[in-house]
């Protein structure tokens, strides 16, 4: 029964010492792959990124984390049917009628892939805000914005320009001269038997001189309505937009310093931690933040040093006769900033820049004054405010 | 599985098992292909077991189950023991932090594979047409891949790869793995018919009453014979000769995929037959081997228990059924009741359609607990599995059911326009339901990124209406 027609038979062979497979790691590397494929996906994905309410747990940090589910390689597969059920095998006591329930979802689902069946995995995808800001511009193909530079806004800097032979002992740059020491010793050795190590020609001195440069430094100010009627979710929009134009801000300037103001009827100066927590009962009047805005903007930042910014969120609403007030101060604000956003969360989105607020801006806007005006009702609309802040940003810029 | 490691495997021992076990398993009347045996990592072995071959083509979509693989095996829920290439050699893995016991099991184990592989009729037809080297063959074709990422660039390949694995089960094993192409003329049609055919279909594929019927269609006078001329339910094949812009490399890497796909067909086609198989013999050439310490006999043993349990952990029930415990209580009953011969000729000549339906009876069925179920939702919304009536046709039938088709739904070529567009259709009556809409489309997304022509599905919806997914 075992012949084998004459067939040599090779014994077989057990081989227990091959280190060479440790060297493996294809199942890494395809797994890397699919994690390059899933950050494409999330890049394309970025308005609902951009969106998400957990990115913003920890708004100082300089990443967000993404929960990403694995990406699926698909195939056909049939409809599930919720009406004629799915049949199986199964094993074990039970008797014809009995209805079992899963103990614990994704038991056993091995080889299958991904796939609707339990216990599917999911893993956080860590995305640095600076990349995601760059997603955005090259998404919105803007061009890189570059700081004002008109006379008012130049800082005075001494700059290294070049070496000179005479100048103060403390400014000699003794790696200069000894390269020059070295120079002319190669040049006189041929000639001359010995060198002097170190002449006064060899002394090189760093000349300074006086330049304008463009202020690189920012100040925005984020002013938000607190009053009873600006809720949780409200608020939450709010924060999301001033995340993301500070940090469209901060690719523009190489130091941005940051200023919260909450309001009721009057106002408070907070630290970015509770600024968001801070809630107050009391009627919204406006004025009561431009003023404290405007202080603190010509007290503590110098217009020729910083390119200013204030962002004010509020549902719109405002006194009646705050109106007069609030309006001068805007129009003071207006001369002293590069730009002034408004963000508006309205109770009602029919009624956006209906508002009392919504009119004011409209109405500096049409006077030319830089200032922009932004609708967030829902998150999904977040990806909208920021597109169009950008682009005004952008425009100014050109 | 519980489980403690004991001391790592004594190398030397075996090695002196081996060749005592394996001349044990000849003088029992398996008859096998020398196996070469390697002891590997275990990170080594996960890889093995997912790409489905030591040296395989790369793609995200492995990457995916390895770490799937991975997680489970990190939290315990999953051991590999061992994994075997037929061929000739053939080619075993065992994994080097198991205990001497259990990888003395899983050497007769695979002895059971390698007897099963050399003498089952599907896998000696698919192992003649693909050869007796998978392991080195698809490492060539690795290279070969791995070389059109440098030509081509990964993004390139990878495109071509989602398409041809995506279909990886879309194979017809009813034809042989290298086919001529279709006729061009209406003549010559007759001609192809009578090729032979293998197994089943070569010998009732046509019936004598049927000869006319087929007669009457073709003789049209040597008009352009429709591409296909019949439904071509061989998708990888159909695209691979026929996509109108495909380029060389991307039809090498369609027939890499293809010829893979035949090999593995026959490990799904006799899941449980083969599992049971090895199962058995493994229990019994460790009984029968008497140069095995007591010990190490009885720490073998209970690892086969844990391997042919049905349930996993301190459950009493499942709702799946492990192949290895299936197999081998029918191997058990088979060989208790009809002989040894009787399965010896079983295991040459059946598949797990016509075992199950042949040698799970009703008393076995009992006596294992097995049963059909259907899923509802319950009224929470979660998912409810509903006990049917025991009725062993039914039950056989639900076994089978994941196993038709390779697995997948049935799609097939039914048309390619003269513009070189692509009809797809799905046999919706056979498979009982429609596909699911969206994955369809996905999946007619890669199949466009290489037929680069118009792609169009047919199937039907949830009502039964048709519905039509395409991408052009």
């Amino acid at each position: 029964m075992t012949s084998d027609n004459g067939e040599t038979r090779t014994p077989s062979r057990m081989a227990t010492d091959n280190r060479w497979y440790d060297l493996f790691s294809r199942g890494s590397r395809d797994w890397l792959r699919h994690n390059e494929k899933v950050r494409e996906t999330v890049r394309e994905e970025l308005p609902n990124l951009i969106s998400g309410s957990d990115v913003l747990s920890r708004p100082s940090d300089r990443t967000v984390q993404v929960p990403v589910r694995f990406l699926e390689h698909y195939r056909f597969r049939l409809r599930d049917d919720p009406q004629e059920g799915e049949a199986g095998v199964g094993q074990g006591d039970g008797q014809p009628g009995d209805v079992l329930r899963r103990a614990q979802p994704g038991e056993g689902e091995g080889g299958s892939e991904g796939g609707s069946g339990g216990g599917e995995l999911r893993f956080v995808l860590e995305l640095k805000v600076d990349d995601i800001v760059d997603w955005i511009w090259a998404e919105l193909q803007l061009p890189d914005l570059k700081p004002k530079t008109t006379d008012a806004l130049t800082d005075e800097d001494l700059i290294q320009e070049g070496w000179d032979k005479r100048g103060p002992r403390a400014r000699l740059d003794r790696r200069r001269t000894v390269k020059e020491a070295i120079k002319r010793r190669s040049v006189q050795e041929q000639s001359e038997g010995e060198a002097t190590p170190f002449s006064n020609e060899d002394l090189r001195y760093r000349q300074l001189a006086r330049r304008k440069r463009p202020a690189t430094n920012a100040v925005v100010v984020f002013l938000l309505d607190v009053s009873a009627s600006m809720d949780a979710s409200r608020r939450k929009l709010a924060k999301s937009f001033f995340f993301w134009a500070m940090q469209g801000l901060r690719r523009q300037y190489g130091q941005v310093e940051t200023v919260f103001i909450a309001h009721t009827n009057q106002a408070w100066e907070f630290s970015e931690e509770e600024f968001f927590q801070a809630s107050a009962t009391g009627g919204t009047v406006a004025s009561s933040g431009f003023r404290l805005a405007r202080d603190i903007l010509t007290e503590r930042f110098d217009p020729a040093q910083y390119n200013q910014y204030l962002f004010y969120a509020s549902d719109g609403d405002n006194f009646g006769d705050d109106r007069r007030s609030a309006e001068a101060l805007l129009g003071e604000l207006c001369r002293l900033v590069n730009f002034m956003g408004f963000v508006e969360t309205p109770q009602n989105p029919l009624e956006a820049s209906k508002s009392e607020m919504g009119r004011l801006f409209k109405a500096l806007a049409a006077r030319n004054h830089p200032v922009g005006s932004y609708t967030v009702h829902e998150e999904s609309e977040i990806w909208e405010a920021i597109r169009l802040f950008f682009q005004h940003q952008a425009e100014e810029a050109a | 599985m519980p489980f403690t490691p004991n001391s790592p495997v004594s190398n030397a021992d075996l090695a002196e098992y081996t060749p005592k076990l394996e001349a044990l398993a000849r003088d029992q009347g398996l008859d096998f292909y020398p196996v070469d045996f390697e002891v590997v990592p275990p990170s080594f072995m996960m890889e093995v077991a997912v790409y489905g071959l030591p040296v395989r083509m790369p793609h995200w979509s492995f990457g995916v189950r390895y770490i799937y693989q991975y997680i489970q095996h990190r939290m315990g829920h999953s051991r590999i023991f061992e994994v075997v290439f037929p061929g000739n050699p053939n080619r075993a893995y065992l994994v080097n932090n198991n205990s001497l016991a259990e990888n003395t099991l899983v050497t007769a184990h695979v002895l059971g594979h390698a007897d099963f592989s050399k003498n089952n009729e599907l896998f000696a037809r698919m192992q003649s047409q693909v050869g007796y080297h998978i392991v080195e063959q698809a490492a060539e074709r690795a290279h070969r891949i791995e070389e059109a990422i440098g030509d081509h660039g990964q993004k390139r390949v990878e495109a071509v790869l989602d398409a041809a694995l995506a279909l990886e089960q879309n194979i017809d094993v009813n034809f042989a793995i290298n086919r001529p192409e279709y006729p061009e003329r209406m003549e010559r049609r007759r001609a192809e018919d009578e090729r032979p055919r293998s197994g089943f279909q070569g010998r009732f594929g046509q019936l004598p009453g049927e000869e006319d019927a087929h007669g009457t269609e073709p003789e049209r006078g040597g008009g352009r014979a429709p591409i296909p001329p019949r439904a071509e339910y061989d998708l990888l094949w159909f695209i691979a000769h026929y996509a109108p812009d495909l380029e060389g490399w991307e039809q090498d890497i369609f027939l890499s995929v293809r010829e893979e796909s035949f090999y593995f067909y026959p490990v799904f086609g006799c899941q449980i037959m083969n599992e049971g198989w090895a199962s058995y013999w493994h229990a019994r050439l460790l009984r029968e081997a008497d140069f095995l310490p007591q010990q190490l006999y009885l720490d073998a043993i209970r690892a086969h228990s844990d391997v042919v349990r049905p349930y996993a952990g301190e459950d009493s029930v499942a709702l799946s059924i492990n192949p290895y415990h299936v197999g081998f209580r029918m191997w058990e009953r088979i060989i208790a009741e009809h002989g040894l011969e009787t399965a010896l000729r079983l295991r040459a000549e059946e598949d797990d359609f016509s075992f199950v339906r042949n040698w799970l009876d009703e008393d076995l069925a009992d006596e294992l607990q097995l049963f059909s179920y259907t899923t509802r939702q319950g009224r929470g919304g979660e998912e409810q599995y509903v006990i049917q009536e025991r009725d062993i046709h039914a039950l056989r039938e639900a076994i089978l059911h994941p196993k038709f088709n390779y697995g997948a739904p049935r799609v097939y070529v039914a048309e390619m326009g003269t513009d070189g567009s692509l009809l797809l259709r799905h046999d919706y009556v056979t498979d009982g339901r429609g596909l699911d809409l969206d994955r369809a489309q996905k999946v007619l997304d890669y199949v466009h990124r290489v037929w680069r022509r118009p792609v169009r599905l047919e199937t039907v919806d949830a009502k039964g209406q048709p519905q039509v997914v395409e991408k052009s």
